[in-house]
């Protein structure tokens, strides 16, 4: 798993059937990466559902979030409509697993994104980042706490 | 493990005496299902452990999941305003299935208060701040969905219909 100070590896993945994001197009602001296993886990516990009331604080450390799962972008479309989420939720869908990868989050033998979580500056590079155990939604309180120290340096 | 932050002062919502052995902090969502079970739960806990429990709970509204989270926030600190906070408290979990504006008001009327001074203060931003500050402060903590309990500081991270056996050591 990539750690502070490396370089956010570049990817462009499909954020809609229509939509693609490039991680490159993004410097400038404060990227939040939120790798997760599957979209549909339960209800009010659910790390995207959760992320999707934060999303005002994180916009005041100038920071965007992406969800980053391995399901398609279609599967993303129905379950951001369902939840009303309103960030990019990507498909790391083919090849698939590969940004995953990159980052050093894909659990091969469930072929899907582990759950972790990096914040990555305005230059591109990793600021933090954290593994939480698969089961665990692991909150918000890591990225507040990242994205503050980065303004205050 | 995440702490509560800040903890326990003369803001929040508190039943049961400082000195109690155990605090047991809710953030909670009033249109949440699985805080109107965990409700059920509380209320027999209190009973169960009776002056060894401190209980005390502040909001986390899930506004964009749940249509009247917000409202029903604000009407529990309206309440809190003529010293009914725990009166609606329970008054909306009780009827959570039946939860909407008309239901806030028709609570407010049958708990007696001023409706006049409700309404105004379910308006006022003041109020709204607090319930944000309420949220704010969860997310600090680390509460990952609802309800997230703590126990004296640190969040339990087990399930809450194991709450009573956890407590009851």
């Amino acid at each position: 798993m990539l750690q502070k100070g490396e370089t956010a590896p570049d990817f462009t993945l499909d954020a809609t059937p229509e939509k693609k994001v490039h991680l490159k197009d993004l410097r400038g602001k404060n990227v939040i990466l939120a790798f997760y296993p599957a979209d549909w886990s339960p209800v009010c516990s659910d790390q995207m559902a959760l992320y999707n009331e934060i999303l005002p604080y994180f916009e005041k450390y100038n920071a965007v979030l992406l969800g980053i799962s391995v399901d398609g972008a279609w599967c993303h479309q129905a379950f951001a409509s369902a939840r009303q989420i309103h960030f990019d939720l990507l498909s790391d869908f083919e090849p698939k697993g590969a940004v995953s990868i990159a980052y050093g989050v894909y659990e091969e033998k469930f072929g899907v994104s582990k759950r972790a979580l990096f914040v990555i500056d305005a230059n591109g590079i990793i600021q933090w980042s954290y593994l939480s155990p698969v089961n665990e939604n692991p909150g918000a309180d890591g990225i507040l706490e990242a994205l503050e120290n980065l303004k205050n340096k | 493990m995440p702490t509560l932050i800040p903890p326990v002062n003369a803001m929040d919502h508190v039943l049961g005496k400082p000195d109690a052995a155990i605090e047991l902090v809710e953030y909670g969502d009033f249109q949440c299902t699985f805080c109107g079970e965990a409700f059920f739960i509380i209320k027999q806990l209190r009973e169960q452990l009776g002056g060894r429990l401190r209980f005390v709970f502040r909001n986390f509204p899930l506004s964009e999941a749940h249509e009247y989270a917000m409202d029903a926030a604000l009407a529990a600190e309206a309440a809190s305003r003529q010293n009914q906070f725990w009166e609606m408290h329970d008054a909306i979990y009780t009827r959570q299935s039946d939860l909407n504006e008309g239901l806030l008001l028709q609570l407010a009327t049958s708990l007696g208060l001023d409706l006049r001074k409700f309404r105004e203060d379910m308006e006022s931003p003041k109020l709204l701040s607090r319930v944000e500050a309420d949220f704010e402060s969860g997310v600090r903590s680390g509460v990952n969905g609802t309800p997230t309990f703590y126990v004296n500081g640190k969040r339990y991270n087990g399930d809450y219909r194991e709450l009573p056996s956890f407590l009851d050591k």
